[in-house]
Order: structure tokens, then C-alpha cells, then sequence
């Protein structure tokens, strides 16, 4: 299988996406809590381009020991990417989506050397 | 072997990228499973026409509400466009800026020699594989409800002129289904002498979110005139927060996802039992944008009640779900696909192979890709075909040849 050159690793800061082509087919390289992780850049819903969607935490509803919730709020731990298409949420780190945690991101492998990005899509 | 990949034009979709960049996997799609040779009708897709409501304004028939609705938008700052009515800031479709296309649709457009909305109808129908689209509102969906049923005739009626005019006849292959504003029967009478013979004009629309009920006498004439003309009326459906059915529903995700199929549950409810398919036997109705599966729970609800309380629907003479089946059709957006044996049943039961219109319903947020209809397991590639579009091509009477290139 083609290994495909992505570039420096510190061109993809912490927060930071490089959304790349590797002979037609697309790979997405995040980097989260330090480490990088590569995702095709297909939604499994309906083939968005799920690595283009905007980054967001997770959104959460805090309830109280009374059973009762105030506001909503955003864990910072747990960052999603969010299709464009139809809003689809899927963890960045682990690719699950929010709600049917069958239903992933289907992973590129990749590999750093010498503070070069490589990925096999 | 090692090769370098090439970095993608756009990182990051947002509001104001290009509707091919957005689409590029919807294009690369319709390639795959070759739809260059298939006819693809999309009979319910968007445009945000308050945009261009200063455009519009002009088309208005009355003198004194144009003037006054030209100096609105020409001066006031920080108001809705002239005369609509709705839900202000209550359209959070966007997801909170999640689906950018749902938010605003603002890619530059150089192409000065049609409108825009041309341009992006164009560029959409390219992306999705379309042969033609259907084109409706997006904020009039409401105007049903407007305290002044004179202000939904002026606007409707401007609104259809202006869409005849700057977008439909630009472009062969954009249609509509044209503005009937119910509130006022008479002036809906004479909207459809207006516009059945205007180009692109393949049927009318009544915007379901209204509280006059269909069967009511005044709408006789109109039914019995589009009969006449074989002319379909869709009844496209919305959300309307503001009806009391839904004033305990806080989540918007709740309120759409009831809304825009119980608008049209209530009207199909006495579309069939005041027997207007039996007086109209003629007439194609269209239920546009309220998904499929609100259909087999109301057709077993309504046979079963009917089947024990026939006396008070002496018009009919076959079980309401068998007038759902025959004489209606509906549109395929939102699909709901989390139960294929679900949708393989509903299909069944509203026969689908000759009942079912593919719509995309884009650039909304729970738009759908004619590959939905394509790659259901269950389905012949005839039935597939026909809900694609050749089932649209025989209802609306369009040819039935492809005309796009992808």
C-alpha cells in the first residue's frame, strides 16, 4: 500500500487539521491532547466530508443531585468533529459517534519519523 | 513508495464556501453509480428568497403596499423583511453553526448574466446528479399564518411573478410548484390563471402550516379547476412553534422533528375523511417534507377508527389507507433510515414504485442524496428509476430523457 507524505508534524498544531488527498482518497490528521490522529474523510452516515466539519467539545447537560438541570456546558475533555453535511458528531480520538457509538470513523493508519507525517489511507 | 498528498483547497466548510466544494462527495457519488443515464427529479429543494426581498418588493401587485414595502426595506434596519411574519430568531436549523450550508448559503458568484439564485440552483443540481428541481421558499412556508390574509396574497403573488421572471425562465430545467395563498380562495382561483401556463410552473403549493381546514367548501373550485387542468397541488409542510400542540416542546430538535410531519398528518387526516379524493378522483396530491414513516401509522390509525365509525365518513368507499395509496403522492425527504425493515414495510404500503418522489430538500440540514434511493437493498432498479424520477416525469408530464451532464 502507497504511504502518502503528509509534512511536518508541527504544521498540525494542538486544535490544528491538515485535510489531505492521497490519489483520490481523502485523509483528515487532527491533533488532539498532544497526539495525532488520521480519519478518512467519509462520514459513515452518508459519505460527508466528515474531516472539513467544524471542531467542537462535547456538549453536556450537568443535572443536580435534586434531579434538576440550569445549564448546559461544554466538556472540554472530549472534542468532536461535527459533519457538514447532516451534523453527525464523532469523537475525534476514539471516532465514535455521539449516540451509536457502533457507528465510527473509519481509521488511515499513520505513522511519525523524524518529525515527518506519513499516512497509509 | 512514498508520494506527497496534496493539502484539500478547503479545510474547513463554512458559510461561505463554494455549494461543488460542499457537495464534492455527493458529485463523486452520483459518478460512482453512473447516473448520467438515469433521470433524476428533485421535487423539493430551496432557495432563501428573502434575500432578495428588495427585488421582490417591486413585483408587488398594490401600489401603496409596494411603495410602502420598498421604503421598508429600502430604510429600516434591524426588522424582518417587509410583511412576513414567522419566528424571528428561532431558526436554529444550523445546529448551532454545525451544518453551515443551513445557516446561510454565501459563496461568491461571479456570473452576473442570471440572478444568483439561478447560479446556485445550478451549481446544486450539478453537485447532486439532478436532472431538474423543484424550487420553494423558505421563509413564506409560514405565510399561511399571517393575520392579514391580503398580505399573503400580495406576497405570494410577488413572489411568484418574481421567481417566473428571474429564475424560472433563465433555466429550463429549475421548476416550481407555485404559491397558492389558501387564506383567500378567490385570489388562489385566480393565482392558478395566473401561472398554469407560466414556464416552469409544473403544478401549486399550499404551505401546510395553516389552520382554514382543506376540505372547506371555498376550496372546491380550486380543486375542481386543477383537476381540470391536471395539475398537481403539494402540500409542503413546516414548523409552526407557536401551535399550541407543540407549546410544551423546549427542544427544537423535538418541535422540527414533529412539526413538519403533524401539519400534514392533520391535513391528510380530513383530506380523506370529507372524501376529496372521491370528489376529485382526478386530482394528484403531493405531501411534501414530512418524511415517510408518519404514513403507515396514520393509514392503520384512520382504517381502524374508520372501520368502527364509517357513518361519519359516508363519502368513502375503500379504506382511507387505500386513498393514501392510490391517489396520493409524497416526497421522500427526510427519509428516516436508522430502521431499514421499517422503511422497507412503509415503502410497501405506500407503493412506492409508483407513489414516491425522490426530493433533497437541499441546502436544509437533513437534506437527502438521490444515492439514498440508489443503494436501498430492497428495491428492483426499476422501482428505483421511478422514484428517482420517472415517476415524477409522468406526474408533472416532464420528459423523460436526462439532460444533465455530470
Amino acid at each position: 500500500m502507497t504511504e502518502f507524505r503528509i509534512g511536518p508534524a508541527d504544521q498540525i498544531p494542538e486544535g490544528g487539521r491538515l485535510v489531505v488527498d492521497c490519489d483520490g482518497k481523502e485523509v483528515g490528521v487532527f491533533r488532539v491532547k498532544g497526539a495525532l490522529h488520521a480519519w478518512h474523510n467519509t462520514c459513515p452516515h452518508r459519505q460527508g466530508p466528515i474531516c472539513q466539519g467544524r471542531l467542537y467539545a462535547q456538549v453536556i447537560e450537568p443535572v443536580a443531585a435534586d434531579g434538576t438541570t440550569r445549564l448546559l456546558a461544554y466538556d472540554e475533555d472530549a472534542q468532536h468533529i461535527v459533519c457538514p453535511w447532516h451534523g453527525y458528531e464523532f469523537d475525534l480520538q476514539t471516532g465514535r459517534c455521539q449516540g451509536r457509538p457502533t457507528q465510527r470513523l473509519r481509521p488511515a493508519q499513520l505513522r511519525e519519523e523524524a518529525g515527518i507525517v506519513y499516512v497509509r489511507p | 513508495m512514498t508520494h506527497d498528498a496534496r493539502p484539500l483547497n478547503v479545510q474547513e466548510i463554512d458559510v461561505f464556501t463554494d455549494t461543488r466544494e460542499v457537495l464534492a462527495h455527493a458529485n463523486k457519488g452520483a459518478k460512482q453509480r453512473g447516473f448520467q443515464d438515469w433521470l433524476i427529479c428533485d421535487v423539493d429543494a430551496h432557495h432563501v428568497e428573502t434575500v432578495s426581498w428588495h427585488e421582490l418588493v417591486e413585483y408587488i401587485e398594490d401600489p401603496v403596499i409596494r411603495h410602502q414595502a420598498m421604503l421598508y426595506q429600502k430604510e429600516r434596519i434591524g426588522g424582518a423583511p417587509y410583511g412576513l411574519n414567522g419566528d424571528m430568531g428561532l431558526k436554529y436549523q444550523d445546529v448551532g453553526g454545525r451544518i453551515p450550508h443551513q445557516a446561510g448559503v454565501r459563496e461568491p458568484v461571479d456570473d452576473t448574466s442570471v440572478h444568483r439564485d439561478v447560479t446556485l440552483t445550478r451549481r446544486a443540481m450539478q453537485s447532486l446528479g439532478v436532472d431538474y428541481m423543484v424550487l420553494f421558499p423558505t421563509p413564506m412556508l409560514t405565510l399561511g399564518l399571517h393575520p392579514q390574509p391580503e398580505m399573503e396574497v400580495h406576497l405570494s403573488r410577488a413572489y411568484n411573478r418574481w421567481l417566473v421572471d428571474k429564475v424560472l425562465k433563465a433555466d429550463n430545467r429549475i421548476k416550481t410548484l407555485a404559491y397558492l395563498p389558501f387564506n383567500t380562495p378567490t385570489e388562489a382561483e385566480a393565482m392558478i390563471e395566473e401561472f398554469a401556463d407560466e414556464p416552469g410552473v409544473i403544478g401549486f403549493c399550499v404551505p401546510s402550516v395553516r389552520h382554514k381546514p382543506l376540505h372547506h367548501n371555498d376550496y372546491m373550485r380550486c380543486y375542481a379547476r386543477l383537476q381540470e387542468l391536471g395539475k398537481p397541488i403539494a402540500f409542503h409542510a413546516a414548523y409552526h412553534w407557536q401551535d399550541p400542540s407543540l407549546a410544551t416542546v423546549n427542544r427544537f430538535l423535538g418541535m422540527h422533528a414533529l412539526g413538519f410531519a403533524w401539519c400534514n398528518m392533520v391535513h391528510m387526516t380530513n383530506w380523506i375523511l370529507n372524501g376529496i379524493p372521491e370528489r376529485f378522483p382526478g386530482l394528484k396530491s403531493i405531501w411534501v417534507e414530512s418524511g415517510l414513516a408518519w404514513i403507515p401509522f396514520l393509514m392503520q390509525r384512520l382504517d381502524d377508527q374508520y372501520l368502527m365509525r364509517p357513518s361519519e365518513a359516508p363519502q368513502l368507499k375503500k379504506l382511507p389507507s387505500e386513498y393514501m395509496r392510490e391517489n396520493c403522492w409524497y416526497t421522500t425527504q427526510p427519509m428516516e433510515t436508522t430502521n431499514m425493515k421499517a422503511l422497507q414495510v412503509t415503502l410497501e404500503m405506500i407503493n412506492a414504485e409508483s407513489q414516491l418522489l425522490f426530493a433533497s430538500d437541499w441546502p436544509h440540514f437533513d437534506f437527502d442524496l438521490p444515492q439514498e434511493i440508489f443503494d436501498l437493498p430492497f428495491l428492483s432498479e426499476q422501482a428505483k428509476r421511478n422514484i428517482l424520477g420517472l415517476n415524477a416525469a409522468k406526474l408533472f408530464g416532464l420528459d423523460p430523457t436526462p439532460v444533465k451532464t455530470l
